[in-house]
């Protein structure tokens, strides 16, 4: 693999020449101490400050609300009532500053949208436009366990590129053909000297250190789907749950969603929208009747989706890479390390 | 590429009410390009996602046969926000339909087996289309016997009536009709709950007859243990799940029971997949 070396007094000149050829996609830090992903404006920087964004750069590929279709009721047009797709743009964009656990979420969640039956046009495309700028993560949160889930603090298997922050200067992994393409856009081009590749490989190794969460969840593959769900320990983890959703919106391998139209007057569109099975609505049925009518069904679910169903169903491990995101939002603490240690050990 | 969420367009080509109280209706619809009846193609079992602009999308399944050509059909219980507003719908209205989805009833497994279709209620629309598909010449050889208990509260609420009494009178498919009750003198056919008509008049299974039951929960319940009763294995007999949907196509991730989605994996499953799923229909 090709190892290169930036300056960091040269890291700003390059990011804006590959705006040449790249929409520049980064974390940022908005209003109430929610950082997020979203596209830089003109000499906007992506901000190597935060560690882990309050939203994962999920909607990059999978907006909260997106447009599936636009359409007119007006029985006047010969296409009255006929779904159109709308223009719009792929153009390569490249994702600067990813954390790799959140670029290995993207690869489990594309198993989802891109299957042998049918491919979801709108995330393959955004996907397919993208090219994954990974940042190492050098100092974990403490609700960091990705090791334990596949991947970890340098894990390149969903990036194009990796960078590590090495203090003055940024070390460079090209992963991929895509990421030389963006490297070579930005015109970095400075091969890293032994030296340097020798601070890499104990920098990776540190980070690894670091990271003393982690998660068991071999036996739950093993284990009975209907052994686990009729478990009695679904209580007193669902009894202080609020059902907000939080964690689901927060985490990037949640991919749940609802279909809506929406109209004025006569002109409407298809909307793609998130969802959540914390919702009571997620399964309602019209005439009333709800197959996960109870908090502790909804939490279940969730939890035997992420650790036991998506096991059985891939045998590809479990559906979280261990970003810590919905332990940090959570408002009652409910913590998947500890719902996975129940299930596994019990 | 294709975009598996765009509907065909097509128009409504004819509009039947089927029950006294004006809730059922069938609608048939017809492509407005031909070439997309030829993508339609479909089995039996199958349902599709019925989608009206600026209203939303249901899925509905298919009440035509894969035999009959030039339309599609599909029998609508008035129910909520979609399926009201399409009540409302006129002949030559366009809206569109996106399928065919899910998994049909087994056609395969079930080669040179006898059949027994239970059903109650409006849920006897893909039951109809399997029915109509195997009195089809090309297909009744390929199947052993065929019977078909269906009822529903009274004659007037019986979907397809005039089928029902033509398959009464052949002789290569036993009919069992059945209304809870009916002050009709001339009614000519069974009085009486759905499971002990079953119990009644089904063959018993010597394990070479398959079981396919749509209905209401409460008609499943109880019907269930009959055909335990007369022989039937759980991996004999076959449900129609129904949850709610929105995708169709196994991505939502709404419509799930334990792993299997039931859009995509099913709506179609064995008694004996069931009973390993989480009961969340
Ligand atoms: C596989 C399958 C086959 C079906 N076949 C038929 C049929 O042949 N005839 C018939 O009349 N009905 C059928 N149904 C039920 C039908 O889909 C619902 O009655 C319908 O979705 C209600 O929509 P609504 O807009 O009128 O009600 P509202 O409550 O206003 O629905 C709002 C939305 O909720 C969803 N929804 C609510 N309830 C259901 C439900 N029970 N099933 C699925 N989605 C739901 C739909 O997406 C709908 O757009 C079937 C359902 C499934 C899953
Ligand atoms: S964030 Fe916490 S309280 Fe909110 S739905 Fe998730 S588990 Fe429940
Ligand atoms: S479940 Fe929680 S820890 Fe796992 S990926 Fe989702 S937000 Fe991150
Ligand atoms: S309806 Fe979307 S997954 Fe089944």
């Amino acid at each position: 693999m090709r190892i290169l070396q930036i300056q960091k007094t040269d890291w700003s000149a390059g990011l804006e020449k590959s705006r040449q050829d790249y929409r520049l996609i980064g974390p940022v830090k908005e209003g109430n101490n929610v950082s997020k992903f979203r596209e830089l404006a003109a000499g906007e920087e992506p901000d190597f400050s935060i560690s882990t964004t309050t939203m994962s750069p999920k909607s990059v590929v999978f907006p909260q609300s997106e447009v599936m279709f636009t359409f007119t009721t007006d029985s006047a047009s010969p296409d009255c009532n006929i779904m159109k797709v709308p223009e719009s743009s792929y153009s390569p964009r490249a994702i600067i500053g990813i954390r790799p656990f959140d670029a290995a979420a993207m690869n489990i969640v594309k198993m989802n949208f891109d299957t042998p039956d049918y491919r979801d046009p709108y995330w393959c495309d955004a996907y397919e436009a993208c090219t994954f700028i990974g940042l190492a993560v050098t100092d974990p949160e403490s609700c960091d366990f990705s090791t334990s889930t596949g991947t970890g603090p340098f894990d390149i298997s969903g990036l194009d590129v990796l960078l590590i922050d090495a203090g003055e200067y940024f070390l460079v992994e090209v992963v991929t053909e895509k990421g030389s393409t963006w490297v070579r856009s930005a015109g970095f081009n400075k091969e890293a000297d032994a030296e340097s590749i020798e601070v890499l490989h104990s920098m990776r190794k540190e980070a690894k250190k670091k990271i003393v969460s982690t998660v068991a969840f071999e036996n739950i593959n093993k284990k009975e789907t209907l052994d686990l769900y009729n478990e009695s320990y679904w209580d007193s983890i669902s009894f202080p749950c609020l059902n907000c959703g939080t964690c689901t919106y927060v985490c990037p391998t949640c991919w749940c969603f609802d279909i809506q139209d929406e109209s004025d007057r006569k002109k409407g569109r298809r909307m793609k929208n998130w969802d959540s099975c914390m919702f009571p609505n997620f399964t309602i049925h019209t005439t009333g009747h709800n197959p996960r009518n109870t908090k502790l069904m909804r939490v279940r679910q969730r939890f035997m989706h992420k650790l036991k169903y998506h096991q059985s169903k891939y045998d590809k491990g479990i559906l979280c890479v261990g970003c810590g995101r919905c332990v940090t939002s959570c408002p009652v603490n409910i913590d998947i390390r500890e719902v996975c240690k129940q299930m596994n050990n019990s | 590429m294709i975009n598996p969420y765009l509907p065909y367009p097509v128009r409504i080509d004819d509009i039947i009410v089927e029950s006294e109280d004006r809730s059922l209706k069938t609608f048939k619809f017809v492509f407005l390009d031909p070439k997309d009846e030829e993508k339609f193609s479909y089995r039996a079992g199958q349902f599709a996602e019925i989608s009206i602009a600026g209203v939303g999308e249901i899925p509905i399944g298919i009440a035509s046969s894969p035999v009959e050509k030039g339309f599609i059909a599909f029998t609508i219980n008035r129910a909520g926000k979609v399926t009201s507003h399409l009540h409302n719908m006129k002949v030559g209205d366009i809206l569109g339909v996106r399928g065919p989805l899910g998994k049909s009833y087994p056609w395969d497994t079930m080669k040179g087996k006898n059949l027994l279709f239970i059903g109650g209620g409006f849920a006897f629309t893909t039951l109809r289309s399997s029915v109509v598909y195997l009195l089809h010449p090309d297909n009744r050889e390929k199947y052993g016997t065929i019977d078909v208990v269906y009822g529903s509260r009274s004659p007037g609420m019986l979907l397809y009536l005039d089928e029902l009494k033509e398959w009464e009178a052949r002789d290569d498919i036993n009919m069992h009709i059945t209304v809870d009750r009916t002050d009709d003198p001339n009614w000519k056919y069974n009085i009486g709950f759905v499971p002990p008509i079953a119990e009644e008049k089904a063959p018993k299974s010597e394990g070479n007859t398959y079981a396919i039951v749509c209905g209401p929960p409460i008609m499943i319940k109880f019907t269930l243990p009959v055909l335990e009763k007369l022989g039937y294995d759980h991996d004999h007999i076959i449900l129609s799940l129904e949850n709610r949907m929105k995708c169709g196509i196994g991505v939502c991730g709404r419509c799930g029971i334990g792993e299997q989605l039931v859009c995509k994996d099913g709506p179609v499953f064995t008694l004996a997949e069931v009973n390993n799923t989480p009961k969340e229909f």
